[in-house]
């Protein structure tokens, strides 16, 4: 199953609509996924929708580029961005410790938020150990859109591993305050009492020992304060976070799961596509970054270092068999077949190609690698020709992974945003990166609008077919 | 030499390859290393292609020269009770802190405990002796989280100490931060040679250097091998353009069969082609500077290239080799 028989997902309609109020980026780390928020919130607001992003670690210069290097926890106003369609983009950068000082500030009298955010235990939580970030993300995405300053919300997820940890919030911090455990820890007095053995149904030595021995005297009377003093917020913080959870289910939030085309990425990514629908989260789409294409697949690789061996003077039986007339392509064709599950086996004479997977030193007669030292025609055409084999061999893998994803979900609608050679750190850049978001398929469009990623794709697929080389990309 | 490796990296980095390799690497010659996981991705089974790991040391692969590689996929959980056992001889009691929700408290919801247990854990690991008083690993090696998060993460028992002032759980946090910080402890980094990557890698290193944390070396992955530069690009697009297509059109009709071989096939392909050569050479260019960057950072630093096809079993190996040739065993 090839990657076009996944719908390809429309952008704009979903960006335009103004019902969409909610767009979530999530999947795993180095996918790009700020970089997606950041995109896609400047793309709604020069189509004139007044957006926030609310992001949670975002690279500095990518900070910079948006005017949010500041983390002062509210959102910002980015300038210099078309306005034209009446839109605004505003931009902020989690401060996990502020927003949860705020929290206490707002549902505390004030001596007893004092008492909480004096105690030393909370000081700890608060400066965000695994898990407060999911929770204060949680948070500050009900307090934009409680606001409804904003008709669009774009929220990056916050970069650990189990991104989609915030969907647990609500429900962790409900099986905690329904726990028997914040009792026991609210009630010391009642420890080793009557009461409190018939109320935990375990014998109660068992218990206090325990608690006093693990966490110390002093330690356990820092949780126990700092639980009391949190006892009334507690309620408030539930129902927040219960809010929010159904917030995301609703048909205005939009998910969006970003990932790369790599094997480790697109694995996480069809974890994320399972969890969403477990948890009945409205899913949009994939968005698969950093894409590579050709203007020219349909040269294969293995005819480009065929032709490259042949420009250099290769000397290996492999080199001489291409010259021999006609048995090109079945040689070609049983290398290609194997490459799924032998690298090694596409270039055996190539000793710089990157499937060798380190420096070797060149054997005699093959082109060395690195730079070659002679300018001659041949020499420039043979490394041009390793170049596009190289490119072939990553469009291959790419294409191998995507596949695997589509076949796990082909009901997932996918994005592909072609690679730039370069990061991106400034508005020129999230711009771009949305013109490829967006990209269209419409027959009906001008030629000039057709973007140039599906271009390549659609040239790759004429390459392969003229080739007849289109069943090597099925290789399991 | 160090013996616990806390290996991280920015997210795409290949943090948990670079981490497998370097256990491989470090086992070689007869030693035994350990290969710890401690974010529950199940990364290292899927690398080295056996099933999901269970909470228990198993050997998972052999190294060159007769050395084993051990793994185990830390869970926050089962560390929790086994520290309990350890320590305070809790068997029923535990099961009781879990009836009543401690045991999720203390994993998901307190602050800092899940990473105490997992740090604790590998640092137990490293201090493990046999009854002859040798060391049951001679290496152990953590696919730590992310370098946002790495300095936080292994400085936990600092802060934990600081909360607990007395009592076990301070002397045990104390115990771990002195394995932390010893030089028995080296925290690499692993980076690709782009600005954002290089850049974390810059500022994860000040952090650790302002805890404290030993810094060990930078692995920097997925280098791509230098095929043409500018001026030869410069030069095929302009100086020799026609030359070069002629060389292409020769090149392909060669080795094409029959009918492909026909004339005029080559010329199309020219400009795409040269349009990916000048890619990679911005392409090297950017690796030039990031190179620059890492250089300035003063450590050791390693090499790898990129896999084209994706890592598998036999690419592992190769790193690991390419880790010892290039002296990360010393």
């Amino acid at each position: 199953m090839s990657l076009d028989s996944a719908a390809r997902l429309e952008m704009d309609p979903v960006l335009d609509d103004p019902r969409t109020r909610i767009v979530v980026c999530c999947g795993s780390g180095g996918v790009g996924k700020t970089t997606t928020a950041a995109a896609l919130g400047l793309r709604a607001a020069e189509r004139g929708r007044k957006v926030v992003v609310l992001t949670i670690d975002p690279a500095r210069r990518l900070a910079q580029s948006m005017g949010i290097d500041e983390l002062d926890n509210v959102p910002r106003r980015v300038p210099g961005i078309d306005v034209s369609a009446g839109g605004e983009l505003h931009a902020m950068m989690l401060d996990m410790k502020r927003t949860f000082d705020e929290i206490v500030e707002a549902h505390a009298d004030k001596e007893r938020a004092r008492a909480i955010l004096e105690n030393p235990f909370y000081q700890s939580l608060s400066a965000g150990f695994a898990g407060t970030q999911e929770y204060m993300a949680m948070e500050k995405l009900g307090q934009l859109r409680a606001r409804d300053d904003w008709d669009l919300i774009v929220v990056d997820t916050p970069p650990s591993r189990s991104a989609l940890d915030f969907l647990d919030a609500p429900n962790r911090l409900g099986s905690f305050l329904d726990g028997k455990f914040i009792k026991v820890l609210m009630a010391p007095a009642k420890l080793g009492g009557r009461a409190g053995m018939k109320f935990l149904g375990v014998g109660m030595s068992v218990m206090s020992g325990p608690l006093n021995k693990l966490m110390g005297g002093q330690l356990l009377r820092d949780v126990q304060t700092f639980v009391a003093a949190m006892d009334t917020m507690f309620g408030g913080f539930r129902t927040r976070a219960d809010a929010t959870y159904r917030l995301l289910q609703a048909p205005g939030t939009a998910f969006l799961v970003v990932a790369a085309p790599e094997r480790d990425a697109l694995r996480e990514a069809a974890y994320f596509v399972e969890r969403l629908a477990a948890e009945r989260m409205p899913l949009a789409g994939l968005v698969l970054n950093r894409v590579h294409g050709s203007e020219a697949a349909r040269l294969s690789a293995e005819r480009a270092l065929a032709a490259a061996e042949a420009l250099t003077g290769g000397s290996s039986e492999y080199a001489e068999n291409l010259d021999g007339d006609g048995i090109v392509d079945r040689d070609s064709g049983q290398a290609g077949s194997r490459t799924a599950d032998d690298p090694g086996t596409l270039t055996p004479t190539d000793t710089s190609s990157p499937e060798s997977g380190f420096p070797q030193p060149a054997s005699p007669g093959a082109n060395a690698p690195g730079v070659p030292a002679e300018r001659s025609p041949e020499r420039l055409a043979a490394g041009l020709l390793r170049l596009h084999a190289e490119r072939m061999q990553v469009l291959a893998r790419e294409q191998r992974t995507r596949d695997r994803f589509t076949a796990l979900h082909p009901e997932v609608p996918v994005a592909e945003v072609a690679a730039l050679p370069g990061d991106v750190h400034d508005l020129a850049g999230l711009r771009a990166i949305g013109e490829r978001l967006a990209a269209r398929t419409d027959p009906d469009r001008p030629q000039a609008e057709v973007p140039r990623q599906h271009k390549q794709q659609e040239q790759q697929e004429r390459g392969r077919q003229q080739d007849g080389q289109y069943e090597r990309y099925e290789a399991p | 030499m160090s013996r616990l490796h806390v290996v991280s990296g920015k997210g795409g980095t290949g943090k948990t390859t670079v981490a497998a390799a370097l256990a491989l690497a470090l086992a070689a010659e007869g030693k035994r290393t350990l290969l710890v996981e401690v974010e529950g991705r199940q990364g290292i089974a899927q690398l080295f292609e056996t099933e999901a790991l269970p909470y228990e040391e198993r050997k998972i692969a052999v190294a060159p020269g007769g050395g084993e590689v051990f793994a185990l996929a830390i869970d926050a959980e089962q560390a929790l009770l086994d520290y309990l056992q350890m320590f305070y001889k809790l068997g029923g009691a535990g099961r009781a802190l879990r009836k009543i929700g401690a045991i999720d408290f203390a994993t998901t919801i307190a602050p800092g405990l899940r990473d105490v247990l997992l740090t604790g854990k590998a640092c137990e690991a490293v201090r493990r002796k046999d009854r002859t008083g040798r060391f049951v690993y001679d290496h152990v090696v953590m696919d730590a989280p992310p370098t946002g998060r790495v300095t936080r993460f292994l400085n936990v028992n600092d802060e934990v100490a600081g909360l607990a002032r007395i009592g076990p759980i301070h002397n045990q946090a104390q115990a771990v931060m002195r394995v932390l910080k010893s030089p028995e402890t080296a925290v690499h980094f692993v980076t690709l040679l782009e600005e954002m990557p290089v850049q974390e890698t810059s500022d994860g290193i000040a952090e650790l250097r302002a805890a404290g944390l030993p810094v060990g070396g930078v692995v920097i992955n997925m280098v791509r091998p230098a095929i043409l530069d500018d001026a030869a690009v410069e030069a095929a697009a302009n100086g020799r353009r026609e030359e070069v297509a002629r060389a292409l059109s020769h090149a392909l009709e060669r080795t094409g069969s029959g009918s492909r071989g026909r004339t005029g096939f080559a010329e199309p392909l020219v400009e795409p082609l040269l349009q990916q050569a000048r890619e990679h050479t911005e392409r090297l260019a950017l690796e030039q500077r990031g190179r620059a960057d890492v250089a300035r950072l003063s450590l050791p630093t390693y090499e790898l290239q990129l896999l084209g096809d994706g890592v598998d079993l036999a690419g592992l190996y190769r790193m690991a080799r390419e880790l010892r040739k290039q002296g990360v065993a010393g």
